[in-house]
């Protein structure tokens, strides 16, 4: 692409009822914070059905432009149609940089994606900046099993693309005098290899899944039993947390994969993450220590998790939880709508 | 049946150590594996071999000629044909570029043979953990792709399976001729067997350079074929300043909730 216009583009993944999910508006805040002061604007895509009001959500969030396709066949996502049509609009409007979650969603369409414009793509970013003189984006992301951080650069293919991480940036403060350029774009079909013949949700409402909390209450194999993760998980419904699980407590069946935090499960970035008998594997580490405030319950002294954790609590959860939730419910936390 | 698995050789990440004093990564004597990952797409296909005896399973890596003995492994675990890219030239390569020489073998691979009716990566590798080659294998390809699968099964001439979603799950029918990258299914994978492993040793594996892929365009490989490039790396520190809290469990529990409350 020979002429590259001056834009960061965000991509803001909706729910299927049409709700923007945290991810995109937290990338636009981040887009909006490292553009200051620099002649960049900040433009939002967003795909799905029915987006009036993730339109609405993403103008209080501050977008100089918006560009959207609002369109039955992109309710569900599909590789092909989601990475045609944006295909299609990187090429129109030439952008100069895409911010894309890291989500499933967001890491299978991006490669897809910047393999078709023949561009790179750095994955699952921590944190990025723009280059003070060219204006460039510097990546960051972890590797090696998170025991080493790369700064990545893509200076020669445009746009410059990257997945960033759920939760490692602020949610925008919302302000309805904002005002954005808005561009209604068509929905270009073609064709889907591939037939949804069924789903399962797993959380009921869709909004309390573990990329998307403030609060995960997670359980190791430290709850030993049915009646330990029952402890975790009413301390999770008490707090009205998302409850999470590390790998050895899904591996003894004693809880589903979708809770499970992980390298082979999801990365979280939550305001607070409570381990419960969690020990730390290296694997689990990666996935939540970007949280603001860890806690960490466990009886060895010795357990890893105690390296990354900001309060530690050398104690038993049988003990202890009981008489935490005890005290939750005596004083009742106010405002537990965060 | 014709499945092609495509694998990697990695160092276990779980045991690498950080040198505190030097801040930088122990790699001395850490072991290569298969990744992780692979190894269930290695599990997968010798599933369906179990099941439709005719199914042939063909493995692929890129890599230094160390990267033999990922193949030989999956020799002892049954598969029936083993090839290895290397070349000096593709060192360096990033997942754009790797993932366009895995494409242009399979399709030297696709010229001589039939279409792979699948193609089977671990959804990431554990020391890159960029779950980009798959999805781009795809793209070069030309193919439908379905990322995070953990079940697959055979209905006439389609594959229905189930794909790890952030919601949930998904069940989902593809044609023959698609990839799949593959998390961690409900099975562990199996091992293999000391006759196999000495067996193996005898198999043939296949080595391509770019003497043979001479339909590869040598701009878009390599270091210099690789639009993104790393500046540095380092070692993340992971100290922290963290507050132990004493006493009682009774003492402790008041302690959380003071935390909770004055940041909830």
């Amino acid at each position: 692409m020979k002429e590259i216009n001056n834009e960061l583009w965000v991509f803001i993944e909706c729910f299927k009822s049409g709700k923007p999910k945290n991810i995109g508006l937290e990338l636009l805040n981040e887009a909006n914070r490292i553009t200051k002061n620099k002649n960049i604007k900040v433009v939002a895509l967003i795909f799905g059905y029915k987006l009036s009001n993730a339109i609405k959500t993403v103008i209080f969030s501050k977008a100089d432009k918006i560009i959207y396709i609002d369109n039955i066949n992109l309710q569900n996502y599909t590789t092909a149609l989601y990475t045609h049509n944006f295909y299609n609009l990187v090429k129109k409007y030439k952008p100069h940089s895409i911010l894309i979650g890291a989500t499933s969603i967001g890491r299978d369409m991006a490669p897809r994606l910047s393999c078709r414009l023949n561009t790179g793509l750095t994955a699952d970013c921590t944190s990025i900046k723009i280059e003070e003189d060219n204006n460039n984006i510097l990546w960051t992301r972890p590797t090696f099993g998170g025991n080493l951080m790369a700064e990545i650069i893509c200076n020669n293919n445009y746009p410059q693309m990257g997945t960033i991480r759920a939760g490692v940036f602020k949610k925008p403060i919302l302000d309805t005098n904002r005002e954005s350029l808005l561009i209604e774009e068509d929905y270009i079909p073609c064709e889907n290899k591939i037939e949804l013949l069924g789903e399962i949700l797993d959380s009921e409402n869709e909004e309390i899944n573990l990329e998307e909390a403030k609060i995960i209450v997670s359980a190791g194999l430290g709850v030993k039993n049915e009646k330990g993760l029952n402890l975790v998980r009413e301390l999770a419904s008490t707090l009205g947390a998302s409850l999470g699980a590390s790998r050895a407590v899904v591996d003894e069946n004693l809880i589903s994969r979708i809770h499970q935090v992980g390298q082979t499960g999801k990365n979280v970035s939550p305001k607070i993450y409570i381990a419960c008998g969690i020990s730390g594997a290296i694997q689990h580490i990666v996935a939540m220590k970007t949280s603001d405030i860890i806690i960490a319950i466990n009886t060895d002294e010795e357990a890893p998790i105690f390296d990354y954790a900001d309060y530690k609590i050398v104690g038993d959860i049988f003990e202890i939880l009981p008489l935490l939730i005890n005290e939750i419910k005596s004083k009742k936390i106010k405002n537990l709508n965060y | 049946m014709n499945i092609l698995v495509c694998i990697k050789q990695v160092p276990n990440t779980d045991k690498i150590k950080i040198d505190k004093e030097t801040n930088t990564l122990i790699r001395n004597n850490v072991e290569s594996i298969i990744n992780p990952f692979d190894t269930y797409a290695l599990e997968f296909a010798l599933r369906i071999k179990d099941q439709y005896k005719e199914t042939k399973i063909t493995a692929i890596t890129m890599g230094p000629l160390q990267a033999k003995k990922a193949l030989e492994s999956a020799y002892a675990l049954g598969i029936d044909n083993a090839i290895l890219i290397s070349d000096k030239k593709f060192g360096g390569s990033d997942t754009l570029a790797t993932s366009y020489i895995l494409a242009k073998s399979i399709e030297y691979l696709q010229k001589e043979n039939n279409l792979f009716d699948l193609i089977l990566c671990g959804k990431q590798a554990i020391d890159g953990d960029t779950a980009q080659v798959g999805p781009e294998l795809a793209e070069h390809l030309n193919i439908a792709q379905v990322t995070y699968v953990k079940e697959i099964k055979i209905e006439n001439n389609s594959f229905i399976v189930t794909k790890e979603t952030d919601e949930g799950e998904q069940t989902l029918k593809v044609g023959k001729n698609s990839l799949l990258t593959i998390t961690k299914p409900k099975f562990e994978p199996r091992f293999s067997s000391l006759s196999m492993k000495i067996k193996a040793k005898k198999k043939e594996i296949i080595q391509y350079d770019l003497s043979v892929l001479e339909n590869i365009d040598k701009s878009k490989i390599g270091l210099k074929g690789s639009p993104t490039k790393v500046i540095k790396t380092y070692v993340n520190s992971t100290e922290k300043k963290s507050i132990t809290f004493e006493g009682n469990s009774l003492n402790k529990a008041k302690e959380i909730y003071k935390i909770l409350e004055k940041n909830i």
